[in-house]
């Protein structure tokens, strides 16, 4: 009986002292709010937002409501975040493995750029690129077109639209491409183990996701045609380019600074996995006469991984929470757009930031969830 | 077992006081501000993070600009001395929240008196110390004269949080034209994103434009185009509650504009006080009881007007002598052909 009550009577406590904190904010708040008149409410969020956003991956304008700008905004957010992980991860594992190197002159070069970036502060470096390296681009009517068709310039990167025809004729080969290299990669593992034969899987699946989905162009009525951008003149002095689609500048410095920032942590995630791996397991590996590729994909890899996923994890999570900086350079991001404009003409500001705390919180979780599926799927299955 | 909750209990109430006391200043009392006011010693004032002739610091850190003159008033009239006054420069993205957490207790920063604000988010508009409209400004070699010249795709730098991304919105959707609107927080990364050719124009009140034109790169290639998109009446607010101290800032802008209507300033307020006229003899303190309905003496008016001066020598002083607006246009007496109007001082 005491053992129980030692137990679980501070347990109890720190709850108990959790809740009447908690409780006693609320109502202080509530009391604050009643006393000047303010109201408590999420009415607000289908009244017309009546302001418009620069950017927007959905149909948007001033007429919709605050719950479609906070999409906007959430959109835009994933959008950079997403993008700036893809560049961060891509490019941490290159300089990660050039760590390793032996090659004198990549090994240091590999460890001067992560030096440099990961020791400058993320604003400054947002900061510097949308200030100094993008205001440094040409105007429109100036700027020379690379690979033909694109133009960078001080108002954004101009690229061609892709305007398809039947394009669900092509995703649907596309998704039967995926399908059968599915299905190709579980029959050779079959193969493997049961009769010991090796197919070249890697082959088969590049040339499954070309010829599938150029089949449809040639017999399924697809068709892709190009819009280009077009210089258009908006008066005596300044230009624009029309058609095609615009990436404003805003986004390319926050994916620049975000990925350049966020890589040089992965790339130490990915030497710090790589060197974890015992020595003995790649002498090992190579004397019972694997290939080195194979040496390195069968043997260090699965052990690498899993010590390079959990910290990695940390990293994505703050990359996704540093996009929040978006502010500082006007890219219409969630906490611009939402905890920004709509807060601001809502005067709601309790209700909004509550939103916002709790949208993060979801994409950091969701995040977190997907990378430990990952993790728990590579660990050491002890038998 | 006993004794763990009566060490719990002292905790919860040390706890309880400490929360307790923070809550003290938010009770909706009668001039509670007033009373904390004095007690502190100074007067809390939210301002603009550098507008000139607004309210803008210099190096030494000194606060100028008509939004400033306004709270230097109301520390002369309660506190006896205009400079006993802690400036907060705040963002429009923050202001409104420094004002009604009560971090601040006038918000005197070029703030639009809106119906919204002003019923909404308890907020309680005072007065108006400039009348204001939304303009564009472009680059003189651009050609574009009028507004009606913008086309569709042209890209529009302004500040965030304010009636300006409304007014926009309003202005291009009416006209039909398409247009990219480039939001930043503050107003020094506008005017560096304008300066920079991200955008072809940049919208704020006209007399933000005015402002902001010193601080480009070539003040004299860009021009403010004529049209005002909006009306911008720009004044003081206070948070909802405190009808008394919400007087004292009303009386103390209206002290200024009157003093000038009847042509008391700085330099004769004192020689004023045996004037044969008994409106001018009630401004100066002189005649009458006004400072006892805000709980104040009788020579709050005085002292404003002799440290601060009246409207028409504080609007010299900050907007007209630096180059920002020479001409009054709207804020102007209303004896004079423009607006200014307050209802009298008795």
């Amino acid at each position: 009986m005491n053992n129980i009550i030692k137990k679980f009577i501070p347990q109890i406590l720190a709850i108990l002292f959790v809740v009447l904190i908690f409780g006693f904010l609320t109502l202080n708040a509530q009391t604050n709010m009643d006393n000047r008149g303010i109201d408590f409410g999420f009415d607000f969020l289908s009244q017309e937002s009546s302001f418009d956003v620069q950017f927007s991956l959905i149909e948007y304008s001033g007429s919709d409501s605050y719950s479609r700008a906070f999409l906007v905004g959430l959109l835009n957010t994933l959008l950079v975040s997403f993008i700036s992980i893809i560049i961060c991860t891509i490019l941490g594992v290159i300089i990660g493995v050039a760590r390793l190197s032996s090659n004198y002159l990549i090994k240091n070069s590999a460890a001067c750029y992560v030096e440099f970036f990961r020791n400058i502060p993320l604003l400054l470096q947002i900061f510097f690129w949308y200030y100094a390296a993008l205001r440094a681009l040409p105007m429109p009517e100036k700027a020379n077109a690379w690979f033909g068709v694109t133009y960078m310039t001080v108002k954004g990167y101009y690229i061609p639209a892709m305007v398809w025809e039947n394009l669900n004729v092509f995703l649907y080969c596309g998704l039967a491409a995926i399908i059968s290299i599915i299905v190709l990669r579980n029959y050779a593992r079959k193969l493997r183990d049961t009769q010991g034969k090796q197919i070249p899987v890697f082959l088969y699946s590049v040339a499954l996701l070309i010829v599938l989905p150029l089949l449809s162009f040639l017999f399924g009525g697809v068709s892709l045609g190009f819009e280009l951008p077009e210089l258009k003149k908006l008066s005596k002095i300044s230009y624009i380019y029309e058609g095609g689609i615009s990436l404003p500048p805003e986004l390319i410095a926050l994916v620049l600074a975000l990925s350049l920032y966020t890589s040089t942590f992965v790339a130490e995630c990915v030497r710090a996995g790589i060197e974890g791996v015992s020595k003995g397991q790649k002498e090992a590996a190579a004397s019972v006469g694997l290939t080195p590729n194979q040496v390195l994909k069968l043997v260090i890899m699965p052990q690498a991984l899993r010590i390079i996923i959990p910290p990695t994890t940390n990293q994505y999570l703050n990359l996704t929470k540093n996009s929040s900086l978006a502010a500082a350079i006007a890219y219409p991001d969630l906490v611009l757009v939402f905890a920004g404009t709509a807060l601001m003409q809502t005067g709601k500001a309790i209700e909004i930031v509550s939103i916002t705390m709790l949208t993060y919180l979801t994409i950091s979780l969701t995040i977190a969830a997907i990378m430990n599926w990952y993790n728990k799927k590579i660990e050491i299955k002890e038998k | 077992m006993f004794k763990i909750i009566k060490q719990l209990t002292s905790v919860v109430a040390m706890f309880a006081m400490l929360f307790a006391f923070s809550t003290e200043t938010m009770a909706a009392k009668k001039s509670k501000t007033l009373e904390n006011t004095k007690k502190r010693g100074f007067v809390r004032c939210g301002v603009s993070q550098g507008l000139p002739g607004f309210s803008n610091a210099d190096e030494s850190g000194n606060w100028t600009g008509i939004d400033v003159d306004v709270c230097r008033a109301v520390a002369a009239a309660t506190l006896g001395d205009a400079t006993k006054v802690k400036f907060t420069p705040l963002s429009a993205k923050e202001r409104f929240t420094a004002l009604t957490s009560g971090e601040i207790d006038i918000l005197s920063r070029n703030t639009t008196w809106t119906l919204s604000r002003d019923a909404d988010i308890g907020l309680t508009f005072v007065g108006v110390n400039f009348y204001d409209g939304q303009g564009f400004m472009v680059r003189k070699g651009s050609g574009i004269a009028s507004t009606s010249e913008f086309k569709n795709g042209t890209s529009v730098c302004t500040n965030l949080g304010t009636t300006t991304e409304l007014n926009m919105r309003d202005f291009f959707d009416s006209k039909g034209i398409s247009y990219e609107p480039v939001v930043f927080e503050k107003a020094d990364e506008v005017v560096a994103a304008y300066d920079a050719g991200r955008c072809d124009t940049y919208t704020t009140d006209k007399s933000g434009l005015a402002a902001q034109r010193t601080k480009l790169s070539a003040p004299n290639d860009h021009v403010v185009l004529p049209e005002t998109i909006s009306k911008e009446p720009l004044g003081p607010v206070v948070r909802q509650g405190d009808s008394v101290w919400e007087d004292i800032v009303r009386w103390s802008l209206n002290t200024m504009i009157e003093a000038e209507e009847y042509g008391v300033d700085s330099s004769n307020a004192d020689m004023m006080k045996t004037s044969n006229n008994p409106a001018i003899k009630r401004l100066v303190g002189a005649e009458g009881e006004l400072g006892a309905a805000f709980g104040l003496d009788n020579e709050w008016n005085l002292r404003i007007i002799k440290q601060v001066g009246n409207y028409g020598e504080s609007y010299k002083r900050n907007i007209a002598d630096t180059g920002i607006l020479p001409d009054r246009g709207p804020n102007e007496l209303w004896t004079k052909g423009g607006i200014l109007y307050v209802p009298p001082a008795r």
